[in-house]
């Protein structure tokens, strides 16, 4: 691959009293790249998601983001520099829209009249509308708009690397489905390397550029959907058979023309 | 006289400015003494929880210990502190009144604010504390910008929880020395003036109250982001602060300190003590409602100026004696003994208050009581009732020995309704004391002692090591001495124990007066 990497696991473990829940991994992603990491629970993918921006410290192995060794890097400062969008939004109840979506810009000190203007952009950006929105607190928001809110708010620094750890998980299927798209577009559009985590491999393929394949803390498999199916591994080409077996059955269903 | 038109209210209310302010800024002191320790430590330990549950338990612990007990334990331990400061550094410091009071009160405020801030604090959703940190938060900035905030309304509910139980046991921190709205109370209860004790009640139930609603408005305006309401809260409190202060600003508390116990004769003789001061030019203050082990070391460490105690208080437990010697030649002996520790005993008052065995006239003369030998006959089936501390008391341990009573049951009381008990029957005998007025009024009578098991109990004027050469306080008090015999301080305790206006300890002590000063 030519282009540089974003970024790159070697050889890394990570170990939560006897369980392994990293085993071994090496995995690269290239910048401007969207990877999907896919796996049931407690294959470990979300510990190896939490490993890059060190809220999850490796036993061992070497992480790297933008060819910096994280373990070089102050903590904190790399969490300021990649976007996070947490599971269920991870909104802080007591902040406003605009103060959740401005939290990170605060942090690194900006001024209060640009993080205002930041926020605004992004309110636009992710599709809210910044008159009803803005000033609301989370709890008076649908599922769908604290998650346009979580992605608003990991976009917030302008951060060339987004981590997503089920983003859309509990989300209903026509807002997942637009909020899928409309994150896709995003990651086109601002040159984003983006980290998903899914168990869904559908989603993943619908989404992504490349998919990287967990169970028991090893990665099974990594490549583009096409690459994918001419793996030799059973679980990988199960995992796969699930969203064909879906196709077949909803061409079988469904009026072909699809006109109502 | 209707309730409403007492004169007593018009007399609380003189004192309001005083035992309010006292009590507003031990309470408000030690809160925020309470708080400035609790809540780091609530913090400190909120992801500890070894040291939390160490922490937890002694706080529960603090709070099962009654707090008069909390407050009375403090004084001792100061004392011994202040002993040992002034050995090592040359420094010693009150261990009377405020700082026992205030360190007692924080003490006891620990419990709900950090079992409240550890609750609060623990029960914020992980996912919430992970985000704070994943947008790039120090574990500070994560404190003070998600987790302080999300727990604000627990924490609160705690510090309002033990702002009112502050407010609330400050009105014991009397007997120790600090003046609050508890004065009210215990004089109220000591002379049957149950205006001062409605008073007292009320004005601490009232405190209590608004500073609740205030830290409420403060809870309020912080949680809904509005400086307003929180404002109007902190200007709130701040101005209780301000106008408990204004008012006693201006005193000085350069005059002589006359101290009471806790019973109507000593209310009764300190007022009278002060009035003889201050007819003398000099400026005197009275410190009521001292509990019995605090007053003496107060007046030994400077603390009050004078008080009348009694000879047979001081032989038992001051000097540690258990013999009994008559009743000039223990005076002789107790002013000798005293003396080494610099303290002057002017004299005798006159008459005795010791303990003795009280029972209606009529039922003694039916069973041809006369003394405790005869008494001694029947006690098997009688049942007997004391003050909180007679049955402690070496007294009763020479008693029962002397006479070898064995009482069916027995019983502690208020003093004051001792008498009415034994009147009434629901006791048969009382320790009463020989100088209380209520003997005479319920038709009782003090059986002989022919063993001389009781000591005597001389009432005596003793002052302060610092006021040992004082000539003016001298010549102001021996008009004093020997002056008032049984029946008049029996009459007078009567009068005290009256429960109307006439009753004060104030208009009692002027009628003494006029009773003994002119002869």
């Amino acid at each position: 691959m030519p282009s540089k990497l974003a970024i790159s696991y070697r050889n890394v473990t990570k170990s939560f009293g006897p369980l392994r829940a990293v085993d071994d991994v090496s995995l690269d992603i290239a910048e401007g790249e969207f990877l999907a990491i896919v796996g049931g629970s407690g294959s470990g993918k979300t510990t190896l998601l939490r490993l890059a921006n060190r809220l999850i410290e490796a036993d061992g192995g070497t992480i790297t983001v933008e060819g910096e060794d994280v373990q070089n890097v102050d903590p904190v400062a790399l969490r300021r520099r990649i976007g996070y969008v947490f599971q269920s939004g991870g909104l802080f109840p007591h902040l406003s829209v605009a103060d959740n979506i401005g939290i990170t810009p605060k942090l690194l000190g900006a001024p209060a009249a640009e993080i205002a203007a930041r926020v605004d952009e992004l309110i636009e950006l992710v599709q809210l509308d910044r008159a009803s929105h803005r000033d609301r607190l989370p709890e008076a928001l649908s599922g769908g708009q604290r998650q346009r809110v979580g992605v608003a708010r990991a976009l917030a620094a302008k951060p060339r690397i987004v981590l997503m750890d089920e983003p859309f998980g509990a989300l209903d299927p026509l807002t997942r489905d637009a909020l899928g798209e409309d994150f896709r577009e995003l990651h086109r559009k601002l040159g984003l390397t983006t980290v998903m985590i899914t168990h869904d491999m559908t989603e993943a393929i619908l989404l992504a550029d490349r998919i990287a394949v967990m169970r028991g803390g090893r990665l099974l498999a990594q490549g583009t959907p096409s690459e994918l199916s001419t793996s030799s591994d059973a679980y990988v080409l199960e995992l796969l058979r699930t969203p064909r077996r879906q196709v077949e059955r909803l061409n079988a269903l469904l009026p072909q023309s699809g006109a109502p | 006289m209707s309730l409403l038109n007492d004169p007593r209210w018009g007399e609380a209310l003189s004192h309001l400015p005083d035992y309010l302010g006292n009590h507003v800024r031990v309470s408000l002191a030690a809160l925020a003494l309470g708080l400035a320790v609790s809540l780091p430590l609530a913090i400190l330990t909120r992801n500890r929880p070894a040291p939390r549950a160490i922490l937890l338990a002694f706080a529960s612990i603090v709070q099962t210990v009654p707090g008069l007990a909390l407050l009375a334990l403090f004084y001792p331990l100061l004392l011994l502190a202040a002993s040992v400061t002034l050995k090592w550094f040359g420094v010693s410091f009150s261990a009377f009144g405020f700082l026992p009071a205030m360190l007692a009160l924080a003490l006891y405020s620990m419990l709900p604010v950090l079992r409240n801030g550890i609750t609060g604090l623990n029960g914020i959703d992980p996912a919430l504390i992970e985000a704070a940190k994943g947008v790039g938060m120090t574990e500070r900035q994560s404190l003070v910008m998600v987790e302080l905030p999300l727990a604000l309304p627990v924490m609160m509910a705690g510090i309002r929880t033990a702002a009112v139980w502050v407010i609330g046991t400050a009105t014991l921190s009397t007997p120790i020395g600090q003046t609050s709205l508890g004065n009210y109370i215990f004089a109220g209860l000591q002379t049957q003036n149950w205006v001062f004790v409605l008073f007292g009640c009320f004005a601490s139930a009232l405190l209590a109250l608004a500073v609740d609603q205030l830290l409420g408005l403060i809870e309020s305006g912080l949680r809904n982001r509005s400086r307003l309401g929180a404002g109007l809260g902190a200007i709130g409190i701040a101005a209780l602060v301000a106008a408990t202060l204004v008012p006693t600003m201006g005193r000085t508390s350069s005059g002589y300190v006359v101290g009471a116990k806790t019973f109507a004769e000593q209310y009764v003789l300190s007022a009278l003590l002060r009035d003889r001061l201050q007819a003398a030019g000099l400026s005197a203050t009275a410190r009521s409602g001292l509990g019995s082990s605090v007053i003496f070391e107060a007046l030994k460490a400077g603390d009050i100026d004078l008080y009348v105690d009694y000879s047979g208080t001081l032989w038992a437990n001051q000097l540690h004696r258990t013999d009994i010697k008559p009743r000039a030649e223990l005076v002789t002996d107790l002013k000798t003994a005293l003396a080494k520790d610099n303290i002057t005993l002017l004299g005798e008052l006159g008459f005795e208050n010791a303990y003795a065995l009280v029972m209606p006239k009529k039922r003694a003369d039916a069973l041809g009581i006369r003394t405790i030998a005869d008494l001694a006959a029947h006690a098997s089936t009688m049942s007997i009732a004391g003050d909180y501390e007679f049955f402690s008391r070496p007294e009763w341990a020479a008693l029962q020995k002397a006479y070898g009573l064995q009482f069916r049951a027995q019983r502690q009381m208020q003093p004051d309704f001792m008498y009415a008990a034994v009147a009434s029957g629901e006791v048969d005998v009382i320790a009463g004391y020989t100088s209380d007025g209520l003997i005479a009024k319920y038709d009782l009578v003090a059986l002989d002692d022919p063993r001389q098991a009781i000591p005597p109990y001389d009432a005596i004027l003793l002052l302060a090591p610092k006021r040992a050469g004082d000539e003016r306080l001298k010549a102001a008090l021996s008009p004093l001495l020997g002056k008032i015999d049984i029946t008049t301080m029996r009459e007078a305790n009567l009068r005290a124990a009256g429960n109307d206006a006439t009753s004060s300890p104030d208009a009692v002590a002027t009628w003494l007066w006029q009773k003994v000063g002119g002869r």
